[in-house]
C-alpha cells in the first residue's frame, strides 16, 4: 500500500465526515464541491482511486471520484443510465484506451502501482484485471479455444496437458464444465446466452486475474441464467476481487458486499450493501432505490 | 495466489517479445500502405514525365512563297482544284530556300523530312483562309516531323536522341536553332485533330468526340433504366424467388469481366441485330449493359437511405404509391443516384476491352459528329497509340492518358463533392 | 425517313396526346365543378392517352428492327439467279456482303456482275419501301391509339391506376434487364461455342496442350485442325493471376488492417482516398505502364543479375495487375474488418492480448469468410482482366509456370482472335467465344460463391 495514498485518504475521510456532520440533509441538487458520503475507503485495499476525472474529448464524464476496492470483496456500482458507472469501470483496466479522445486524470493504483504510469504495460495490467462484458462476446472459435485463448497468448501453458488442465479448471470454476465437456470443440457461439456469459467468465478467469470487472453481465440474460451467474459471482468472490456494474438493484443487493452509487458522473455514496438499501445516507441514493428515477 | 504470481512472472517475461511483434506488425501495415501510395506516385510521375512534352510541338520558321505555278491551280475557290494541287511543293520549296547549298537527291529528301509531311496541307488551309497571300511570301511556323520533334526536345533536355536522324539533319537543325528558326510552341493539334499515322499530326479530338458521344448514349440509356430498376426492386418488388433471381443477376453482372460484355455486343448487337460496327450507338449499348449494375446498386442504396417516416407520411396523406415515390422518395434519393451515375460514367469512360470487341478499335481519321459515325474512344486511342512503333507516340500516348485521367479525376471529385454537398443527415 | 426522325415524330405525337387528353378531361370536369369531380387528375388522363399513342407503335418499331433486315435479306437472296448463289455458307456471306456494299454505295457498281447490281438495286428499293411503309404504319397506329385513348376519357375513368399499372410493368421490365443481359451473354457465347465444338471436340479444347489458332485458316496445310488446346492459356491466365494475387493480397490486406485498426483519423482521411485512386485508373493506363515502364525495368534488372526475364513476362503483367487489385482487396477487407463487432476486440483486449494478437487471433478469423469472399472476387477480376495482359503479356502460348517467361492468357487470345476483320464463322472467331464461355463460367462460379459467402457473413453480424 502506498504511503502517500494512505495519507490523502485519511485527510479526505476527515473532510467528508465534517461535511456530513455540518449538513445532515443533503439536497437533491449536486453542488460543485460534492463529497462522497459513506465509507469509500478501506484499510485492506486492492485498488485505490484518487481524484479521478474522465473526459471524452471536451465532455467530462467522471468527476473527482475517490474510492478503494478491498481485497476479495464484491463491490457493486449502481446508478441511473448514463451516470458514468460503466465508464468508470473501464478505466480500471484501461479499456477506455480504445476510445478515441478519452482522457483520465487523477491516480488509479493497484497494489500501490499507478495504472496510468507511462511505463506500465496494459497487456500485463489486463492480464491481472480481467473483464466480463454486458453482452456475451465469445470469440467465433470453439469453446476450448475460447477458454484457452488467454493462456495461449500469454504463454501460460507449457504443454497440451497444461492447457487442457487450465481449460477444465476454468470451466469448472465457471460451473460450465458439466454442460460443455462433451462438446468442447464446438463453436462457443452455439451456446445459450447464459452459457456464453459463463464461457466469457471462464475465459476471463483462465489467466488467474486478481480483479474481475463485470459490466452489467446479466443485462442480456433471462432470469434463470442470471441466477446462475449471480451464484457464480458468490463463489468467485472467495478467490477474486470483483467490481460489478449493474442496472438491477436487487442484483447488487444479492451479490455485493459494498455498493457505490453514481449520479451524473459523481460518486454519491459508498456503504455496505445492506445499509445502502435499508438506510441510505444520501437523498439521491434514497431517491434512486425507492424508484423515484432510474 | 501462487498461481497468480507464477502467471504474472510468465507474462512479464513474454512482454518484450510480444511488444516487438506488435511493433513489427504495425510496420507491416505501414509498409503496405506506403507501397500502395508509392505505386500511385510512381504511376503518375511516370505518365507525366513521359507525356508532358506532347503538349508542345516543334515548329520551323520558313519563308514560304505561295507560288501559283508551283501549286498548279488557278482558282482557290474550286474545291476540285484544291484537292489536286501540289501543296507539298510549297513546303519543300520553303525548306530548300533556307538551305540553298543542299544538293543531291538523297540529301534533298532528308531535308524535306525535316518537315511534317502534312505541312503542305497546313499551308493550303492558310492560303484558303487568306487568298490575298497568293504569289506572295511570308514567314510561317511550319510543323516539324515527329523524329525532329523527338530529337529537338531531347536535345533541349541535354540528352539528345538522334538514332533516327543523319548527321546532316542534326547539323541542319543546329543551323536552324542558330538562326532562331526552330522553336517549341503549344501543340494545338493534339486537341483539334483526329488520329493520324504521323505522330506529329495525330490528335485526340476524334477520340474525345467518340468518348463523348458514347458516354451520352450510355447515360441516356443506363440512368433511366437503372433508376427504374432500383425503384422497382426497392419499392415494388414482391419478396419472391424471381426478385431474388434478379438480385443475384445484378450482383453477378457487376463482377462479370468487361470483355464478356464485348462478346455479348458482338454476337447480339452486331451479328444478330446488324447494328453497324465501330459506332457510338453500339458502344453505348454495350457500356449501358456494363454500367447498369453499378447504377442500380448505388441507386438502391440512395433509395434505402430515405427514411421510412417520409414514405409513411406521404401514404398517410392518401398519396398513391407512385405519387409517394415520384414526389418524395425520388427527389430525396436523387443526389445519391446522380453520384452513382457519375461513378458509372467514369467507369464507362475508362473502359477499353469490350469496345475492342465491337470494332471501335478501327483507325479513324475523321472526327465523328453523330451517334452513327464510325468512332473510337479515348482509352482505345491510347491502346492504339501504345501499340504504334513510332517513338513519338509514347509521348502522345502519355499525354492522352493525362487527358483521360484529368477527366476521370474531375468526374470522381465531382461525385464526391455532390455527395458531400447534397447529402442529408437524417 | 430515318429511324431517329421517326422516333422524334412519335415522341412529338405522344406529347400532343398528353396535351389533348389533359385538355379533354379538364373540359369534362369544368362544367361539373372543377377537377375534384374527376376520378384521376387531368395529368393522368393526359399520360394515359400518351401511353396509348406510344406503346403500340414502339412495340411495332421494335419488331421492325428485329425482323425487317432478315426479311429483306431473304427476299434479295431468293431473287438471285441460281448461278450466282454460292454453294457454302462462307461464300454466301461473301456474296451477301458484296450486295450490301453495292447497295449502300461502299463499292462502286462498275465492274460488278449484272445479277449482283440488280440484287443491290432490289435491296435498295426494298429498304426504301420498308422504311416508308413503316413510317405510315407507325403514324396510323399511334393516331389510332391517340383516338382510342381520347375516347376512353370520362369523369369516372380510372386513369391513374391504369397509368400506374403500365408504369409498374415498365419498371419491372427494367429490373429484368439484368436477367436478359445474363441470358444474352449465356446464349451468345453458348451458341457460338456449340458451333465451335462441332469442328473442334470439347475434349481437345479443354485438355489440349497446343494452342496455335493461326494454322487453322490455312486449310490446305497439315495440322490445320487440333491446334485449339486451351491448357497453355489456362495455365498462363492462372500464372498471371497468381502473381497478381501474390502482390495484391498481402498489401491490400495489411493496408486494410492498418487503416481500420491502427491509423489515426488524419492518416485515414488521406490514405484511404489516395489508395482508391488506384481503383479509378483505367486498365489501359495500367497496361501502358506495364508494357513501357515495368517490363523494361524488370528486364534490365534481370540482366543485371544475369537472369533472362522476357520483355513480356508474366511478372510484369501480373505485378501491375496486382497493384490494380490492391484497392479492390483493401476496400473489401476494410468493409468486413470493420463489420467485426467491437465487442470481439474488447473481449480479447480485456484478456491482455496486444492489438496485433487481437487482430491475428480474433478479428481476422472472425472476418475470414468475408475476406475469402473478397479474395475470390479479386481472383475473378484478375482472371477476366484484359487490357493489362493484352498490352504487357505475350501472344505465344507457352506452357510454363515460370513467371519470368512470356505467357498468354484467355483474354489476350479472345482479343487477338476477334479484333480485325475476320469472317465471323471461322473456327478462329468461334474459338474466341468458346474461350469466352470458359471465362464466363469460371468467373460466374467464383462470383456467385463469393457473393454468397460475403452475404452470409454480413447477415451474421447484422
Amino acid at each position: 500500500m502506498n504511503k502517500v495514498d494512505q495519507s490523502t485518504h485519511k485527510s479526505k475521510e476527515n473532510t467528508s465526515e465534517q461535511k456530513l456532520n455540518s449538513s445532515p440533509k443533503q439536497s437533491l441538487d449536486l453542488d460543485k464541491n460534492h463529497v462522497t458520503v459513506g465509507k469509500p475507503f478501506s484499510d485492506d485495499s486492492k485498488m485505490t482511486m484518487r481524484n479521478v476525472d474522465v473526459f471524452y474529448a471536451d465532455k467530462q464524464a467522471i468527476y473527482d471520484v475517490n474510492l478503494d476496492i478491498a481485497k476479495n470483496e464484491v463491490i457493486a456500482m449502481i446508478g441511473p443510465s448514463g451516470c458514468g458507472k460503466s465508464t468508470f469501470l473501464r478505466t480500471l483496466n484501461r479499456m477506455n484506451d480504445t476510445v478515441d479522445g478519452c482522457r483520465v486524470s487523477g491516480t488509479i493504483a493497484m497494489d500501490g502501482e499507478n495504472l496510468y504510469a507511462p511505463k506500465l504495460d496494459v497487456v500485463e495490467l489486463r492480464a491481472r484485471v480481467g473483464m466480463v462484458f454486458q453482452k456475451p462476446n465469445p470469440f467465433p472459435k470453439s469453446i476450448y479455444e475460447n477458454v484457452a485463448y488467454g493462456a495461449k497468448i500469454h504463454g501460460l501453458a507449457d504443454s497440451r496437458v497444461d492447457l487442457d488442465e487450465i481449460v477444465e479448471n476454468s470451466l469448472r470454476k465457471a460451473s460450465l464444465w458439466e454442460e460443455v465437456k462433451e462438446r468442447l470443440h464446438q463453436p462457443g457461439t452455439g451456446l445459450s446466452g447464459g452459457q456464453q456469459q459463463r464461457l466469457c467468465i471462464a475465459r476471463a478467469i483462465a489467466v488467474s486475474p486478481e480483479v474481475i470487472l463485470m459490466d452489467e453481465p446479466c443485462s442480456a440474460l433471462d432470469p434463470i441464467a442470471t441466477a446462475k451467474i449471480e451464484e457464480l459471482i458468490e463463489e468467485l468472490s472467495q478467490n477474486f476481487t470483483i467490481a460489478i456494474v449493474t442496472h438491477s438493484m436487487q442484483q447488487a443487493a444479492r451479490v455485493s458486499h459494498r455498493t457505490a452509487y453514481f449520479h451524473l458522473g459523481k460518486l454519491i455514496e459508498v456503504n455496505p450493501t445492506e445499509q445502502v438499501f435499508t438506510l441510505p445516507e444520501h437523498q439521491l441514493t434514497e431517491a434512486y432505490i425507492t424508484g423515484r428515477f432510474g | 495466489m501462487n498461481n497468480q504470481s507464477e502467471n504474472l512472472s510468465r507474462i512479464q517475461s513474454s512482454l518484450k517479445r510480444r511488444n516487438r511483434s506488435e511493433a513489427l506488425f504495425q510496420w507491416y501495415g505501414r509498409t503496405a500502405i506506403f507501397i500502395g501510395l508509392a505505386a500511385v506516385a510512381v504511376l503518375f510521375f511516370d505518365i507525366i514525365s513521359k507525356g508532358h512534352g506532347a503538349f508542345r510541338a516543334t515548329y520551323i520558321k520558313l519563308d514560304v512563297h505561295y507560288d501559283q505555278s508551283l501549286i498548279g491551280i488557278d482558282n482557290l475557290a474550286d474545291a476540285a482544284q484544291l484537292v489536286d494541287g501540289n501543296w507539298a511543293a510549297l513546303s519543300k520549296a520553303a525548306i530548300r530556300g533556307n538551305f540553298p547549298d543542299v544538293s543531291g537527291r538523297r540529301d534533298k529528301r532528308k531535308l524535306n523530312k525535316l518537315l511534317s509531311n502534312g505541312a503542305g496541307f497546313d499551308l493550303k488551309d492558310r492560303l484558303v483562309e487568306n487568298p490575298q497571300l497568293l504569289n506572295k511570301t511570308e514567314a510561317v511556323w511550319i510543323l516539324a516531323d515527329d523524329d525532329i520533334d523527338t530529337y529537338f526536345k531531347s536535345w533541349l533536355d541535354n540528352n539528345p536522341y538522334d538514332a533516327r536522324l543523319t548527321d546532316k539533319q542534326v547539323q541542319w537543325i543546329d543551323d536552324l536553332y542558330q538562326q532562331g528558326r526552330i522553336e517549341l510552341f503549344f501543340n494545338a493539334n493534339l486537341f483539334t485533330r483526329g488520329d493520324s499515322r504521323e505522330p506529329e499530326q495525330a490528335g485526340i479530338r476524334g477520340a474525345l468526340m467518340g468518348s463523348f458521344l458514347t458516354l451520352i448514349m450510355t447515360l441516356m440509356l443506363s440512368f433511366p433504366i437503372g433508376v427504374s430498376a432500383a425503384i422497382y426492386l426497392e419499392e415494388f418488388a414482391p419478396k419472391n424467388k424471381w426478385t431474388d433471381f434478379i438480385e443475384v443477376n445484378i450482383n453477378n453482372l457487376a463482377a462479370v469481366p468487361s470483355i464478356i460484355f464485348g462478346l455479348l455486343g458482338l454476337a447480339i448487337f452486331i451479328n444478330f441485330f446488324h447494328v453497324p460496327r465501330s459506332v457510338p450507338i453500339v458502344g453505348g449499348l454495350v457500356l449501358t449493359l456494363m454500367t447498369l449494375p453499378t447504377i442500380i446498386i448505388t441507386s438502391r442504396a440512395a433509395i434505402k437511405s430515405v427514411p421510412p417516416s417520409i414514405r409513411e407520411a406521404a401514404l398517410g396523406m392518401g398519396a398513391s404509391k407512385y405519387q409517394m415515390v415520384l414526389h418524395h422518395v425520388l427527389p430525396l434519393a436523387l443526389p445519391g443516384m446522380l453520384t452513382g451515375a457519375i461513378i458509372g460514367m467514369a467507369q464507362a469512360l475508362g473502359e477499353t476491352a469490350p469496345l475492342l470487341m465491337i470494332g471501335m478499335v478501327a483507325f479513324i481519321v475523321d472526327i465523328p459528329s453523330g451517334f452513327s459515325d464510325p468512332a473510337t474512344v479515348l482509352p482505345v486511342q491510347i491502346f492504339l497509340w501504345a501499340d504504334s512503333p513510332e517513338r513519338a507516340f509514347i509521348e502522345k500516348t502519355s499525354a492522352a492518358i493525362m487527358v483521360l485521367l484529368s477527366f476521370l479525376i474531375i468526374m470522381n471529385t465531382s461525385a464526391v463533392w455532390l455527395r458531400k454537398r447534397l447529402e442529408r443527415r437524417w | 425517313m430515318q429511324v431517329t426522325n421517326i422516333l422524334f415524330l412519335l415522341v412529338g405525337l405522344g406529347a400532343f396526346g398528353y396535351y389533348l387528353g389533359r385538355g379533354r378531361s379538364l373540359a369534362m370536369a369544368n362544367p361539373l365543378g372543377g377537377i375534384r369531380r374527376l376520378h384521376s387528375l387531368p395529368s393522368y388522363h393526359g399520360m394515359h392517352v400518351a401511353l396509348w399513342c406510344l406503346i403500340p407503335s414502339l412495340i411495332l418499331l421494335g419488331l421492325w428492327f428485329i425482323f425487317a433486315d432478315a426479311v429483306i435479306n431473304n427476299l434479295v437472296i431468293s431473287s438471285l439467279e441460281p448461278a450466282l448463289l454460292p454453294p457454302d455458307s462462307a461464300g454466301y456471306n461473301l456474296v451477301f456482303n458484296k450486295i450490301n456494299n453495292i447497295a449502300s454505295g461502299v463499292i462502286k457498281e462498275q465492274g460488278q456482275p449484272l445479277g449482283l447490281i440488280e440484287a443491290a438495286q432490289y435491296m435498295d428499293s426494298l429498304r426504301t419501301m420498308s422504311r416508308w411503309s413503316l413510317t405510315l404504319l407507325l403514324l396510323t397506329v399511334s393516331l389510332f391509339g391517340l383516338a382510342w385513348g381520347q375516347r376512353k376519357i370520362t369523369v369516372d375513368f380510372r386513369a391513374r391506376p391504369a397509368v400506374e399499372k403500365v408504369m409498374q410493368n415498365m419498371l419491372f421490365v427494367c429490373a429484368c434487364l439484368a436477367i436478359f443481359t445474363t441470358l444474352g451473354i449465356v446464349l451468345s457465347v453458348l451458341f457460338e461455342s456449340i458451333q465451335f465444338f462441332r469442328s473442334v471436340p470439347l475434349y481437345d479444347f479443354v485438355f489440349g496442350l497446343d494452342w496455335s489458332p493461326q494454322t487453322a485458316i490455312r486449310e490446305d496445310q497439315v495440322g490445320s485442325s487440333g491446334s485449339f488446346g486451351a491448357i497453355p492459356l489456362f495455365v498462363g491466365t492462372l500464372l498471371v493471376s497468381a502473381v497478381a494475387m501474390f502482390i495484391a493480397v498481402p498489401i491490400g490486406l495489411m493496408s486494410a488492417i492498418y487503416l481500420a485498426e491502427y491509423a489515426g483519423k488524419n492518416v485515414r482521411t488521406f490514405a484511404k482516398p489516395a489508395l482508391e485512386v488506384l481503383a479509378g485508373i483505367p486498365t489501359v493506363v495500367y497496361g501502358f505502364f506495364a508494357a513501357l515502364t515495368v517490363a523494361p525495368f524488370l528486364r534490365n534488372l534481370g540482366s543485371d543479375f544475369g537472369l533472362a526475364i522476357s520483355s513480356e513476362s508474366a511478372l510484369a503483367a501480373g505485378g501491375v495487375m496486382g497493384i490494380m487489385i490492391i484497392p479492390f482487396i483493401s476496400s473489401l477487407a476494410d468493409d468486413v474488418i470493420t463489420a467485426v463487432p467491437q465487442s470481439m476486440r474488447d473481449g480479447s483486449l480485456a484478456m491482455g492480448a496486444t492489438q496485433s494478437e487481437t487482430i491475428r487471433r480474433v478479428v481476422i478469423p472472425a472476418a475470414l469468410p468475408g475476406i475469402v469472399g473478397g479474395i475470390m472476387l479479386a481472383v475473378s477480376r484478375a482472371i477476366g482482366e484484359t487490357m493489362i495482359v493484352v498490352m504487357a503479356a505475350g501472344m505465344a502460348a507457352n506452357l510454363t509456370a515460370n513467371p519470368l517467361e512470356s505467357v498468354t492468357t484467355v483474354t489476350v487470345q479472345i482479343v487477338t482472335l476477334l479484333t480485325g476483320d475476320q469472317e465471323f464463322d471461322s473456327p478462329k472467331t468461334l474459338a474466341a467465344f468458346a474461350l469466352g464461355l470458359m471465362l464466363f463460367m469460371v468467373t460466374l462460379v467464383l462470383n456467385i460463391v463469393a457473393l454468397h459467402i460475403v452475404k452470409k457473413y454480413r447477415e451474421q453480424y447484422e
